[in-house]
């Protein structure tokens, strides 16, 4: 009858499993995400004409850019999921720390955000011919900052899925909160591109490390807050 | 095991409840009654901890709200109109998160016990989204009570339910209720309220005003009791 709480990993993980066993059948969220991507991307193709010199100088941007909004329809549709049809009051009852659900969901949208990287880097690679991006640094600024995009994505989809306007409202919460994330992941992430001493990316590779852990502990803190009537 | 005193909820200048008092006894079946917009989702919603009281003190099986909210949540099963279920994931899956997000270990025997309970066992592999609503409604119950709570909260369950559908819900909350659990159930149907609770509180305009058990009602009947009350 009484059986002892879970610990904040188990329930993170118990959510984790959820939803990827919920997206691998589904795969609504992670389609809508790639098929987004894959647009962006040739769009920019097919728009800038790009030389081979103006190519180097632009890759960091068109793909975090594609990034940033694939990720926001990620983040929509992941929170949407659970207050649709109640499931977040489902979570919310459980007797677990709440943090458990922003680790769960973060975790999650971070796996899905990745798996779409995994799929456009290569794609990226073919179209522009730019083999560089898969240098092991590129890659871990491209985890970097996808944590931190993810973390503060996560806190702002709870706060924005219980209003009305959701979907307008998450990209107009989150963009201006993410410029810090997002311009030292072009900065960093273009800096290795283009072959620049590791002291010469070290400020944004900082600022990026320092971003991802202010926004989980924030979110650590705050999320029993946020999800609460 | 349920102890309100003097609960008061506002969303900002609006009060929903008003000083609400109300006492549950372990065993007792409340069903709380009331129109449209009297507070009783509301109130549901506090006693699940799902949303904090403004003023006044809330025990459930012993724990105050909102401190030892954990505590209450591990003794507490609800069940809403909306089911709480993931419709990309089979009803076995559905209960095995569920089991997992409780603690529950070697959930395999309880989750296949849970089902043959709610009449779902055939269908345990099949994905919620294939099942009808009164199906939905009766998974909903057992992932409510998969980890035995001694509270079980039922706001509205039958909402949307058809004849059929609504009957074989009777047997389920029967046998929810026949394991000696403590119940609490919103709803519009004063039939099915007077079939199964044993004791019927009437909640308008935010207060408790009327509350009558079974015995009470030798001479009236529960139609003229609520309409009454909500008239005083």
């Amino acid at each position: 009858m009484n059986h002892p709480a879970p610990s904040l990993l188990k329930a993170t993980f118990a959510i984790v499993r959820k939803d990827l066993a919920a997206e691998f059948r589904s795969r609504e969220l992670l389609s809508a995400m790639l098929v987004f991507s894959m647009l962006v991307i040739l769009i920019f193709n097919f728009a800038l004409e790009l030389d081979v010199k103006v190519r180097q100088s632009v890759t960091a941007g068109v793909l975090w850019t594609t990034f940033a909004f694939a990720g926001t329809l990620g983040l929509n549709r992941s929170m949407a999921v659970e207050k649709d049809r109640g499931c977040m009051d489902g979570l919310l009852l459980a007797p677990v720390d709440r943090s458990a659900i922003f680790f769960g969901k973060a975790i999650s949208n971070l796996a899905f955000m990745l798996i779409v990287e995994a799929i456009v880097i290569p794609l990226y690679a073919m179209l522009y011919n730019e083999v560089r991006i898969f240098q092991v640094e590129f890659l871990g600024v491209l985890l970097l900052g996808s944590i931190g995009y993810i973390a503060v994505g996560t806190l702002l989809s709870a706060m924005s899925v219980q209003t009305r306007t959701r979907d307008v409202l998450l990209p107009i919460l989150l963009f201006p909160v993410a410029v810090p994330v997002l311009l030292a992941s072009v900065k960093a992430s273009g800096g290795i591109i283009a072959g620049a001493d590791f002291a010469e990316i070290l400020t944004p590779l900082n600022l990026l490390i320092v971003y991802d852990i202010i926004f989980i502990a924030v979110a650590f803190m705050v999320f029993d807050f946020v999800v609460e009537e | 095991m349920i102890e309100v005193k003097k609960l008061v909820k506002r969303f900002g200048l609006k009060t929903i409840l008003r000083g609400l008092d109300f006492e549950v006894q372990p065993g007792e079946f409340v069903a709380l009654l009331g129109p449209n917009g009297a507070g009783k989702t509301t109130f549901l919603r506090i006693l699940a901890s799902l949303s904090r009281p403004s003023l006044g003190t809330v025990k459930v099986a012993g724990y105050s709200l909102p401190h030892e909210s954990a505590k209450v949540r591990a003794r507490l099963g609800v069940v809403s109109h909306l089911p709480l279920l993931y419709p990309d994931l089979t009803a076995e899956e559905n209960l095995q998160f569920y089991a997992r997000m409780y603690g529950l270990v070697n959930h395999a025997s309880r989750i296949t016990e849970v089902l043959s309970m709610v009449g779902l066992e055939a269908r345990r592999k099949d994905l919620v989204r294939t099942f009808s609503r009164g199906m939905q409604q009766r998974l909903a119950i057992g992932r409510a009570i998969i980890h035995d709570p001694d509270v079980v909260l039922f706001d509205e369950p039958y909402t949307g339910l058809d004849q059929d559908a609504s009957e074989m819900l009777d047997e389920v909350l029967r046998s929810v209720a026949a394991k000696g659990r403590t119940v609490v159930m919103t709803s519009h149907d004063l039939a099915r309220a007077e079939d199964l609770a044993t004791r019927f509180d009437i909640l308008s305009r935010g207060v408790i005003a009327a509350s009558a058990t079974r015995d009470d009602f030798r001479n009236t009947n529960l139609l003229d009791f609520y309409r009454k009350a909500i008239v005083n």
